[in-house]
């Protein structure tokens, strides 16, 4: 059965002036109805610009260079990144979220408006009908008194609360899958917490497929059932949840690992073992592996041939590493 | 592996939170800012009682403003002409309360035809960027180029006089600062995730840019729009002074300083008076729009 998304090899290079920006190079992924993903890297690995360019919202001097998206049977890059094929597949069957909730809202409009735009926009409903729907969304995301709180303005939201009528505006018109730029990032603990067990739950339900990018591994660890991890705009390693967290066959995700503290854990049992170096300049790219000077287990033939394409090394788990490493 | 112990997190209902905070409405928020200063509400009274006096002229004015009384002319202030009279013996006083209309009716026609060219110049150039932004960038530098004056000068050589062509002349020079000032608030709230995310939920350029950018990037150009009211009065009066402007024998505030000016030194009022109202009315107009923009900003609306 082909997935719901499928990614081919897509290439967005950003024309800077001081060169050629590679963000996302080569990134190939797919994702089944209904199914929970988590997209991990650190900061400026790619994770946005590939979510970004699924969704044909990359802004100049970027451009997608090359690649495949299938969403659905559907050629996306066929569609014009502003034309009614793809504005209609925007918000209908893929939306997202952002990660800051106190910018991601317009401020001048209310809460109301703002929901009732995408199902007045994909859905056709005339505004009364739109309102109770989104009376209805409210609800559904938690939100308390959602039927007086619908005409309040975003300052009058706290932050997760914001977050709260994101999600429902994303999940507004039964899209096929939500993408999640970072989406607890900006709110505290608890309310992480609460935000993705409730976005975990409405996914479910409605059978919509979830990508989670995050460069918060608890995150996904806890709600993802498969992961693709990052690195310098290529991904390096994929594998499903288990896989990723148990058996990481990559030098990097190993490191990732190796730097976080775990819950549970009795302090001064393990020591927190950071990856050394900086994450490359995505400009002066070398030809081999992007993490070779960062890298630990570093053999001979890394220096010598490219970067290496993914193989499989288990059953759905991939890796783009020469070495074979198994951590007992 | 991972630890998945997480406690799951208490529900609302469970914490209490049942009923939304009271709700307040936007209007005596308004209110609340708007009168809630003593200076913005000064220039609120004054900006009203000037746009009273050009409605109710001719109920106020004692005298014809056009009338000549020569046998009277050039009065000191007194019980019959309380600002005197100048040197064909019209009254000042009502000569100024008809200058009110005259100077506001051209004073919000060249600001409205400006604005909205402007404002949709201003909007286009921010938010298709590329060519298009250089195009309107570079007709509003050719527009600024050209002095409003010149263009008066201009119109009148060719033999156009009249209020029409006033206004024309100053909302014309109006274009290319209301489009500056547009473009350069469209691009900074174009930077905003939500325009991204409106994008995001399919919404059209146009929608985005009326209902994300624009009341994003409208509340400072109120100030704009109000201190060019009194701009423009002052446009025209410099207009009438320069004796390209409103007609004679009509009155308009600037005509009156300029004619008032060859008996400064012995009726300094027949100048002075025009002038005062004139101040009076880019002080208020002034006010006001620092005022609706105080209280319109969501972002001081909490604060305040």
């Amino acid at each position: 059965m082909a997935s719901l998304l499928d990614v081919e090899n897509l290439k967005t290079y950003f024309k800077t002036e001081y060169g050629l920006v590679k963000a996302a190079d080569g990134v190939s992924f797919n994702v089944n109805q209904g199914e929970i993903i988590g997209l991990v890297g650190e900061s400026g690995c790619g994770k946005s610009v590939s979510i970004l360019s699924l969704m044909q919202l990359i802004q100049s001097p970027g451009e997608i260079i090359d690649g495949k998206i299938m969403l659905d049977g559907q050629d996306l890059r066929k569609y014009k990144s502003n034309g009614p094929e793809m504005r209609a597949i925007r918000g209908g069957k893929m939306t997202m979220i952002f990660q800051e909730p106190m910018t991601s809202l317009n401020p001048v409009l209310t809460i109301c408006r703002q929901i009732t735009e995408s199902l007045e926009l994909h859905l056709n409903m005339d505004r009364l009908a739109a309102r109770g729907r989104a009376i209805e969304l409210l609800k559904m995301v938690g939100v308390p008194d959602a039927a007086t709180r619908i005409d309040d303005y975003p300052h009058q939201f706290s932050g997760g609360m914001r977050q709260r009528v994101m999600i429902a505006m994303a999940l507004s018109c039964n899209p096929m899958i939500i993408f999640a730029d970072e989406p607890t990032t900006a709110v505290d603990v608890t309310t992480q917490a609460q935000l993705l067990e409730l976005m975990k739950d409405l996914v479910t339900r409605q059978n919509t497929a979830l990508v989670i990018v995050t460069h918060n591994l608890g995150v996904v660890a806890r709600y993802a059932q498969r992961i693709y991890v990052m690195y310098a705009g290529r991904i390096i390693e994929s594998g499903l949840s288990e896989d990723i967290f148990g058996h990481p066959r990559h030098p990097y995700t190993i490191g990732l690992l190796h730097s976080v503290p775990r819950l549970g854990e009795r302090h001064g049992t393990r020591k927190l073992i950071p990856i050394d170096g900086m994450p490359p300049d995505l400009i002066n790219m070398p030809p081999t592996c992007a993490f070779l000077p960062r890298c630990t287990y570093k053999v001979e033939r890394c220096q010598k041939e490219p970067w290496p394409a993914l193989r499989a090394v288990g059953d759905q788990h991939y890796i783009s590493c020469y070495v074979d490493i198994r951590e007992k | 592996m991972p630890d998945k112990a997480i406690v799951t997190p208490p529900s609302l209902d469970a914490m209490g939170i049942t009923a939304a905070p009271p709700r307040r409405s936007e209007w005596k928020r308004f209110a609340r800012v708007f009168f809630g200063r003593r200076l913005y509400l000064i220039g609120f009274i004054i900006a009203v009682i000037i746009i009273l006096t050009a409605i109710f002229a001719p109920l106020l004015a004692p005298y014809d403003p056009i009338q000549n009384e020569l046998r009277g002319k050039l009065q000191s202030p007194s019980w019959e002409h309380w600002l005197g009279t100048d040197q064909l013996g019209r009254d000042i006083l009502s000569r100024i309360i008809y200058g009110t209309r005259i100077s506001l009716e051209i004073a919000f026609a060249a600001i409205f035809s400006s604005a909205i060219i402007g404002i949709l110049m201003g909007l286009a150039a921010a938010h298709f960027g590329g060519w298009v932004f250089t195009l309107i960038m570079r007709v509003t530098d050719a527009l600024m180029a050209l002095p409003g004056i010149i263009l008066v000068l201009l119109i009148a050589g060719l033999g156009g006089r009249g209020i029409p062509v006033v206004i024309f002349a100053l909302g014309f020079g109006g274009i290319a600062g209301m489009c500056r000032m547009m473009c350069g608030q469209a691009l900074s709230v174009k930077q905003n995730d939500y325009v991204l995310a409106g994008r995001a939920i399919g919404m059209s350029n146009w929608r985005i840019m009326l209902t994300q950018i624009f009341p994003n990037a409208f509340p400072p150009l109120i100030v704009g729009l109000t201190m060019g009211i009194g701009g423009v009065v002052l446009g025209e009066a410099g207009l009438s002074f320069l004796g390209i402007g409103v007609p004679a024998p009509n009155p308009s505030w600037g005509g009156m300083v300029m004619d008032g000016q060859r008996f400064l030194l012995d009726n300094p009022l027949l100048s002075l008076a025009p002038g005062v109202a004139i101040m009076l009315l880019v002080f208020g107009f002034n006010m006001v729009g620092d005022g609706i923009r105080d209280a319109i900003d969501p972002k001081l609306r909490g604060v305040l």
